[in-house]
């Protein structure tokens, strides 16, 4: 038990530091993740047949592909024939963010249209033009409707990252896997990465169930 | 002057035609009540006069500016127009003030200061001066109505368009707003209403137009209309709801 502890206690330094890239990426593939993905929302609606195609076509290349498959795409497949040097961490961003904004835009979509049409019509009554009417009016109360699916699609993105091991990007998955390819530990350190893993993605659920309750009030 | 100007309007939605070969002219001043039975197309024909319905086929004319043509703009267009919905849509996530002071602040370049002054004395006028800061899930359906008539008037309309603004109140709500509405007219806006309210067209309409089936079946003043109507569908109709 001791013992135990002391592989652990020995291995949190490097997986800390894994977590910390862990959420790096996450955060910033999400705040990416989430223009691409309120832009091909707004296409997704509009009347035009081109831009719903592009929102549409996208979308259903990337949820109809392994995201593993599309990582190694990115980082192995791209730079074969075109000229660019990504390294892991690009590669690995690019990836998350445009897995992370095909589910967005799906979430956008639904946030959008869940504001009865009345908005829309009393906003461009007024004399607002359809963008304005989008920005101050449809947009800030969808966005409020859509917080919980935004985390939780957080939280699903955390735990794609831990496939960015398969690129060799040093994130708490890889973390784990360097250390017990030298002390030959893998129960224990899989148990520390997989609680480390299970401490944020609980912490973001209770968040996230919270502010479902404080937004129903309000 | 002709303040809206409707030749041959049509409108179809997929095979349905709603409105078949409507003319309506509405001068400075006027009050023209528009009624029906549900159905007969009032509700789309008052939405054709700020295109939030594209009409299939005619002309209309705001102040003699072309509303159909392609190269009109509509938005500028609308804000010589005021709406009020039945539905109220206020929106939800501002205060009462703020719903009324979004379009001068952002489209007519007022000041906050300037706007909330204009807002503030809007909602005197509606009787709601201590709403000013409440949100609108907040409010009853006839102070919703109300500053949903404090919100369109908030862009200085020299028009504004009724869809039914009673008919989802309550009872003893429908006073209230149709007084906010009598105020107006006394004070000569240009108004065009839908409406299930016979008493309140027959005492504030300066004209009373009857539409069944998508035409216009009879107009007149209320006195004509509502004593001594000519049509048979008319009688009919009027039968059924006095």
């Amino acid at each position: 038990m001791i013992d135990t502890m002391n592989i652990i206690i020995e291995g949190l330094p490097t997986l800390l530091k894994g977590m910390g890239m862990t959420l790096e990426i996450t955060v910033i593939s999400l705040v990416l993740a989430m223009f691409i993905g309120l832009i091909l929302g707004v296409f997704s609606i509009t009347k035009s047949k081109i831009l719903r195609g592009i929102s549409t076509a996208f979308v259903d290349i990337i949820r109809g592909t392994p995201l593993l498959v599309q990582i190694l795409f990115i980082y192995f497949g791209l730079p074969s024939v075109i000229d660019i040097n990504l390294t892991a961490f690009s590669a690995g961003v690019i990836a998350i963010t445009v897995n992370a904004a095909a589910y967005l835009v799906e979430i956008f979509r639904a946030g959008i249209n869940s504001i009865d049409k009345g908005q829309m019509e009393a906003g461009r009554t007024i004399g607002f033009s359809y963008s304005q009417t989008m920005r101050l009016i449809i947009l800030p109360q969808a966005i409020r409707r859509m917080i919980p699916a935004f985390v939780n699609q957080f939280i699903v993105s955390i735990k794609d990252t831990s496939l960015l091991s398969a690129i060799g990007v040093a994130e708490l998955t890889l973390s784990g896997q360097s250390i017990y390819a030298a002390n030959f530990r893998a129960f224990e350190i899989l148990f520390a990465v997989g609680a480390l893993y299970f401490i944020i993605i609980y912490s973001l659920s209770l968040f996230s169930r919270w502010l479902e309750r404080r937004l129903d009030v309000a | 002057m002709k303040m809206i100007e409707i030749n041959n309007l049509k409108k179809s939605f997929g095979k349905l035609e709603v409105l078949k070969d409507i003319n309506i002219d509405v001068h400075s001043q006027e009050v023209v009540c528009v009624i029906g039975p549900s159905g007969s197309g009032k509700s789309t024909l008052l939405r054709c006069m700020n295109l939030l319905e594209e009409p299939t086929a005619g002309d209309i004319y705001i102040e003699e500016d072309h509303l159909t043509a392609p190269k009109t703009n509509i938005n500028e267009l609308r804000q010589r127009m005021g709406m009020v919905f039945q539905q109220f849509n206020l929106f939800p996530h501002m205060t009462v003030l703020e719903n009324i002071t979004l379009g001068p602040k952002r489209l007519k370049g007022k000041s906050t200061s300037e706007a909330n002054q204009l807002g503030t004395q809007l909602l005197d006028k509606v009787g709601l001066a201590d709403k000013a800061d409440v949100y609108p899930d907040n409010l009853s359906g006839g102070q919703k109505q109300r500053v949903a008539m404090a919100r369109a008037l908030a862009m200085e309309p020299r028009i504004m368009l009724f869809d039914e603004p009673t008919s989802a109140l309550d009872p003893e709500m429908v006073g209230e707003v149709l007084q906010v509405m009598k105020d107006l007219a006394e004070e000569g806006m240009t108004m065009a209403i839908v409406t299930h309210e016979m008493g309140f067209a027959k005492e504030v309409a300066d004209r009373v137009i009857f539409m069944d089936e998508g035409y216009i079946v009879e107009e007149g003043t209320p006195d004509e209309l509502f004593e001594n109507p000519q049509n048979e569908r008319t009688k009919s109709f009027l039968s059924k709801v006095l």
